[in-house]
């Protein structure tokens, strides 16, 4: 891809401003927003939630809602131009020259039509085949984008596709008409690794055959080092930074793009390499305040890692099974012979495993490889078919899930959520939230003392008082997993089980989460089991690594030694799909 | 629409208004809600006044709404009796005005019980799932089953002719509604995150319904109440309208209207027009407040 980025543009975005008009007033997501996409060229548009990158491929496409309005700028597709042009010219454009691939494939497909007839509606509605070679054509595409036996997929239902399977349909979808630009907005954001770089993969092999231009949309530094040949990187609705990839990570200019580098975790960082900045303090760091915000890390590396493993077994899962029914339960009558026990979904499959006071321990495996099933087990959240679970010497698997919620052990153990928002009740603020379990659980009756518990919680978890008396969604995310945090240690547990607590979370806010976990591990002496489907992130938090698939345990080690050295087919498969960039020292 | 809002409230989540007190944010919602949308406005303008009609009205009314006077019976509209007298010379003006409270009381005292009732029912239901949710389902099936106004009628037939009757046989039509409301809004939310995490914190089931689930309920079901209440007077008025509830010479529109049907083909049109306008105007008002209710009781609304 050498073609010169400037000479001939296929799309070219000048100084283009967008504006929201909300009840607080006219809001500008977009302020002076230029990049320019090549013929053949892959353009990497990085940045956090929130910075416009999906806005800008809205406004190119024509689809803003209402609200929004182009102030100002312009978008010129090979030569035609874009804001502004007539509905009937963008509809004409729209999927035959310029298309486009969603975050959701299952929510971008229609659930009730099957995805056949869906890439066919393409096809024809640009007069790209007639009725009687649309089906002929459909098939053919989906044979492109490898769906095995795409006869009998082209009759298939979006909900009996796994999720890549739909995101490759929606590939297909989008490359149907040979469109010249391809604009995929976040592709493959919820699905597994090794997914991901199936369907990264295929965009990429499709695209060059085709001498297709991309943009593609991602908030993950390493996809987009792996697969572009030039990054913009966005804040706030502006372009902070714009260079081919190989300059942007040895010598990144912009501060931003600097702190995105620094957070991104890769096989080799530790943590306390990655920069941290709570976004309170965001607004605080610009160029010059970054630079000067004193870096731990000579200090912090120099000193040695907390003692591991005092011997004192904490946590001890014997031959952990559930299994699912997998048809509802129905009206069991006498005459009906009951289902033989072992019918049904196995989630988990005979797990054993000890976790020691003090100790973290990554459990790692794709979607449906039984982790979150497991974890559930362990919280007492979900009642396990057979196997037993020792906590601090007591089985705690005799009782009933919905009878261990009322008991006081259930203290010990505490979950922080996958989605933190999710886990707030949107009518608690952030302070009731934190306090409901020190009465629940601590018994705390005294107002004065639980807002005195409360502000020092929130002291711990770094979030300043003033936020304590907002609502979920008037808090960041970044701010809502620490809310979610400080519940969590409240009533001072002593396993703390983490659900992928980062995976919604941008670099920068991981970045802060993750320090913090590792500070109150330390301060409070509590063990983890740290739940993630991504080894670089388990690997700077964990001394041990559990590596699951299909409800079995795979691999199990020291983390690091996993990482390096993985033993399992199945674990070398899962680090090699990470995608990432090497990390050269940042000159600062 | 998916990503655009989104980007959008965490530019203004630092918005001026979140620093208020509590009552002077819900002000400014409020005025924010109406201005947005000024057939909510109306509607509530509306039932503010029908609401006053329903404190006042013996004050408000210019005569007496149970004074006859033969002499003066079947008046057209006119200066002094501005919709006329009935076939007892009462003034029409002041008894429509006075059944406003005995309506709204009807309907309102129904709709309170069926929404506690159905919303116990719906939530057990929708929670726990398995016996409770199908002894809740048929019966609330079996409820919409019968022609509802018939099966009101039955009711009021079977407990007695009275006016805490009609309520026990609106309330009872109007039950299906709210369990079924209930039930669906609970069912999505009793895996949520934040009722896991409620459960981690110590709380029993009850608890979780009553604290976590309840609340978060409340703007889809506040919805179905003002719908219903629209439902619930045309009930009441149309229960007394075949002679069932309310009896003469109490003031209410559906007895109101039922005599003055007789005397439509006559030509004294007035006697059924006005109190049947009102009916109207009441339940039009509160099927209009449905949408701003919920935008109203929303918190994720309330930026």
């Amino acid at each position: 891809m050498n073609t010169p980025a400037n000479e001939h543009p296929l799309l070219s975005v000048d100084e283009l401003s967008v504006e929201f008009r909300t009840r607080n007033g006219v809001v500008t997501a977009l302020h002076d927003v230029s990049l320019k996409v090549a013929k053949g060229e892959v353009l990497g548009v990085v940045g956090e939630s929130g910075s416009g990158k999906s806005v800008t491929a809205y406004t190119i496409l024509g689809l803003l809602d209402a609200a929004g309005r182009a102030a100002g700028g312009t978008a010129r597709f090979d030569g035609m131009t874009l804001l502004g042009a007539p509905e009937s010219d963008l509809r004409e454009l729209r999927g035959r020259e310029i298309s486009m691939i969603f975050q959701n494939p299952r929510a971008a497909l229609n659930p009730i039509r099957c995805v056949g007839h869906q890439i066919e509606d393409v096809l024809r509605r640009h007069a790209q085949a007639t009725r009687q070679t649309a089906k002929a054509k459909a098939i053919e595409m989906l044979a492109k984008v490898r769906i095995v036996d795409p006869e009998s997929r082209y009759h298939a239902y979006p909900f009996e596709l796994s999720g890549g399977m739909c995101q490759r349909v929606m590939i297909a979808m989008a490359l149907a008409c040979n469109p010249r630009l391809l604009i995929a907005d976040e592709p493959t954001t919820g699905l597994d690794v090794t997914t991901q770089k199936a369907t990264m993969d295929l965009i990429a092999e499709l695209t060059r055959e085709r001498h297709m231009a991309v943009i593609l949309i991602t908030h993950d530094l390493g996809l987009a080092a792996a697969y572009c040949d030039r990054i913009t990187v966005m804040q706030k609705g502006r372009v902070v930074e714009s260079a081919p990839v190989s300059e942007l990570f040895s010598r990144p200019s912009h501060p931003y793009t600097r702190k995105l580098v620094l957070a991104s975790p890769g096989p080799d960082t530790e943590l306390s390499d990655l920069t941290a900045v709570p976004d309170e303090m965001a607004d605080r760091t610009d160029a010059a305040a970054l630079t000067d915000v004193p870096r731990p890390r000579a200090h912090a590396r120099s000193q040695p890692r907390p003692p591991v493993a005092s011997g004192d077994v904490l946590l001890e899962v014997r031959d952990l099974v559930k299994v699912f029914p997998t048809r509802g339960g129905g009206l069991r009558l006498p005459w009906r012979k009951a289902a033989p026990a072992d019918a049904g979904f196995r989630a988990v499959d005979g797990i054993s495993f000890v976790l020691h006071r003090g100790e973290s321990l990554g459990l790692v495996g794709e979607s449906g490889c039984g982790k979150s099933t497991t974890s559930s087990i362990v919280t007492r959240l979900l009642d396990a078919t057979a196997g037993e679970v020792i906590l601090d010497g007591e089985n705690i698997s005799q009782y009933g899930a919905a009878k261990f919620a009322r008991m006081p052990q259930r203290g010990k153990i505490q979950m922080v959520f996958q989605d933190a928002h999710d886990s707030l009740d949107p009518r608690y603020s952030a302070r009731d939230a934190i306090a409901e379990p020190l009465f629940r659980l601590k018994g705390m009756t005294d107002a004065a003392a639980i807002v005195a518990r409360v502000d020092a919680l929130a002291d711990m978890v770094g979030l300043p008082h003033e936020f304590l008396s907002r609502f979920p969604h008037q808090l960041s995310g970044g701010q809502k997993a620490r809310v979610g945090i400080a519940r969590a240690i409240a009533p001072e547990p002593l396993l703390l089980v983490l659900d992928e607590p980062t995976s919604a979370l941008d670099v920068s806010v991981q970045a802060v989460v993750l320090q913090l976990l590792d500070r109150l591990k330390r301060e409070l002496g509590m063990s983890y089991i740290f739940v993630s489907h991504d080894l670089n992130v388990v690997r700077l938090l964990c001394e041990r690594v559990i590596v699951m698939n299909r409800g079995q345990i795979v691999e199990s080690g020291d983390a690091t030694e996993v990482l390096r050295a993985p033993k399992a087919e199945y674990t070398r498969s899962l680090i090699q799909a990470i995608p990432h960039f090497r990390h050269s020292p940042v000159s600062a | 629409m998916t990503q655009v809002p989104h980007s959008l409230s965490s530019l203004t989540s630092e918005g001026v208004a979140v620093r208020l007190e509590p009552w002077k944010r819900f002000g400014r919602h409020f005025l924010y809600v109406m201005s947005e949308n000024p057939v909510t406005a109306g509607a509530f303008l509306l039932f503010f006044g029908i609401v006053v009609l329903a404190i006042f009205g013996p004050a408000i009314a210019p005569y007496d709404p149970l004074a006859t006077n033969v002499s003066n019976a079947l008046q057209p509209p006119s200066r002094a009796h501005p919709f006329g007298t009935d076939q007892l010379g009462r003034d029409i003006l002041s008894r429509v005005i006075v059944a406003t409270r005995l309506d709204l009381g009807i309907a309102l005292s129904a709709v309170a019980l069926s929404f506690v009732i159905g919303s116990v029912m719906g939530c057990s239901a929708g929670y726990w799932g398995g016996w409770t949710d199908r002894v809740v389902g048929r019966v609330t099936d079996t409820i919409m089953a019968f022609p509802l106004f018939v099966l009101a009628m039955g009711v009021v037939a079977a407990l007695g002719n009275s006016v805490e009757n009609i309520i026990y046989a609106t309330a009872i039509i109007n039950l299906p509604f709210y369990a079924r409301v209930a039930r669906a809004e609970t069912s999505i939310r009793r895996n949520a995150g934040y009722v896991q995490a409620a459960r981690l914190a110590g709380c029993g089931d009850v608890r979780i319904l009553s604290t976590h689930i309840f609340p978060n309920i409340l703007p889809p079901m506040m919805v179905q109440i003002s719908l219903n209440m629209g439902w619930a007077i045309l009930n009441a008025a149309g229960l007394s309208f075949i002679g069932l509830g309310v009896r003469p010479p109490d003031a209410e529109w559906g007895i109101m209207v039922a005599e003055g049907a007789t005397y439509i083909v006559s030509g004294e049109w007035w006697m059924a027009l006005f109190p049947g306008a009102a009916l109207m105007l009441a339940v039009f008002c509160f099927n209009l407040l449905g949408d701003g209710l919920r935008d109203l009781v929303d918190p994720a609304r309330r930026t």
